[in-house]
């Protein structure tokens, strides 16, 4: 039954990245369902710019986007965290050194 | 890592408020809660159009009409971007429209209220979107993060709904006697309902405690109800209308309004199916979704001859 319901001509999925002003970046806004790019972008408009929201819209369709795995944090990230000599903080510097 | 180990990471997560997102692990259960909590939500939304629907050619005014079909709008929207939140845990947007439209699915009893008169948009704005605020904004602190960010944007366009709904009241409420009662009248058909839109008392809710503990709710449905009843009794006094309840009264000591019984009868039936406009609902849902299905065709094949022939063209 899930399975014959799930085959149906659905619309592919996008996901909408909407920047809010000019100097600004994309920023991902939501998601939604469209025949393709343009109905995709004209419809996120309607849904997520109705009140100004943005001067620019990227629409991906979800298919594409491929995301790491949460369970690989450790092996990702953790190699970051003991180098801390990567901040500019880490350095002791005299007092008397300005602009630095 | 083993069953257990994911069972803690994710109850380490929930306890330190830390949001759970798509990709990481989750119990079946807190899944499948979701799922159906937002779907409700979004269903109640799309449902939550038609009442409105009816009075949009029939508002008294431009402004009033320009206003009335920007609320309705929204509703789509706000459908829509928790249709989006529930399709992140892995159902489909047809699989969440068949459940709706068989009837499997529930959504907001409160919908299956007629709208009688022009005084009844007001009485929604002001109390049914107003309810509905009362149980959102918690919402935009729930655990998973997609809904929490779908709320967010939910409530900050919802806040518009509540106040032009008190806006039509006030204005037939300081209007002519036969507005005002119209406007009392309103009043007195929504009240209790919207008291039953947060749902069944905390004794009686069978999934509160869970929920609460998964911080998907983060108020119980009696703390909600009374937060709205305090705040609303009062802007009732700003409209100098009558709260329909004999037994509403301050309690000095526990600081809230003490109310009367609610008809849980009542709610169970409308539940159940058999509230005034639920056949009603349902078939205007189903048939234009119906109805719908040779634009979204017709579109699809649209996007597929196009896709043929910039392929050839290359």
């Amino acid at each position: 039954m899930e399975k014959e319901i799930n085959s149906k001509n659905e619309w592919p999925l996008w996901e909408v990245f909407i920047r809010s002003k000019a100097g600004l970046d994309h920023k991902h806004a939501g998601s939604l369902h469209a025949s393709d790019a343009e109905m995709a972008i004209e419809n996120a408009r309607d849904v997520y710019t109705r009140r100004m929201e943005g001067v620019s819209i990227w629409v991906v369709e979800s298919k594409n986007i491929h995301a790491s795995d949460p369970g690989d944090s450790s092996s990702m990230y953790d190699p970051a965290a003991d180098k801390i000599y990567r901040h500019p903080t880490f350095y002791n510097l005299p007092d008397e050194v300005k602009y630095m | 890592m083993t069953v257990h180990s994911f069972q803690e990471h994710f109850d380490s997560l929930i306890d330190n408020d830390i949001a759970i997102e798509p990709k990481d692990w989750m119990p079946d259960d807190y899944r499948k809660t979701l799922i159906r909590q937002i779907s409700q939500h979004a269903h109640s939304e799309i449902i939550g159009m038609l009442p409105e629907g009816n009075w949009i050619t029939r508002a008294p005014s431009l402004r009033r009409k320009a206003v009335l079909l920007a609320k309705v709008q929204d509703e789509a929207g706000h459908g829509l971007y928790l249709y989006s939140a529930a399709e992140t845990l892995g159902v489909s947007r047809d699989e969440l429209y068949d459940q709706l439209h068989t009837g499997k699915a529930k959504y907001s009893s409160i919908f299956n209220y007629p709208t009688l008169t022009w005084a009844d948009m007001g009485a929604i704005g002001w109390l049914v979107d107003g309810a509905a605020i009362m149980n959102q904004v918690p919402l935009c602190r729930t655990s998973y993060g997609p809904y929490a960010r779908a709320m967010v944007r939910v409530c900050k366009e919802e806040s518009f709904h509540q106040r032009q709904g008190f806006e039509i009241m006030l204005t037939l409420a300081k209007g002519t006697e036969v507005q005002k009662k119209m406007a009392q009248d309103a009043f007195n058909r929504w009240w209790w309902p919207s008291l039953m839109m947060f749902g069944p008392p905390d004794a009686e809710s069978p999934h509160t405690e869970q929920s609460v503990r998964w911080r998907i709710k983060r108020l119980t449905n009696d703390e909600l109800r009374q937060k709205f009843i305090d705040v609303t009794v009062e802007q009732a006094k700003v409209l100098g209308l009558d709260v329909p309840d004999k037994d509403l009264k301050w309690n000095e000591e526990r600081g809230h309004y003490d109310f009367g019984a609610i008809n849980w009868e009542e709610f169970k039936n409308v539940v159940k199916g058999n509230g005034p406009c639920n056949k009603q609902r349902l078939d205007t849902r189903r048939k234009a979704w119906e109805e719908g299905q040779w634009v979204r065709d017709a579109a699809q094949a649209h996007a597929r001859k196009r896709k043929e022939k910039m392929a050839k063209a290359a």
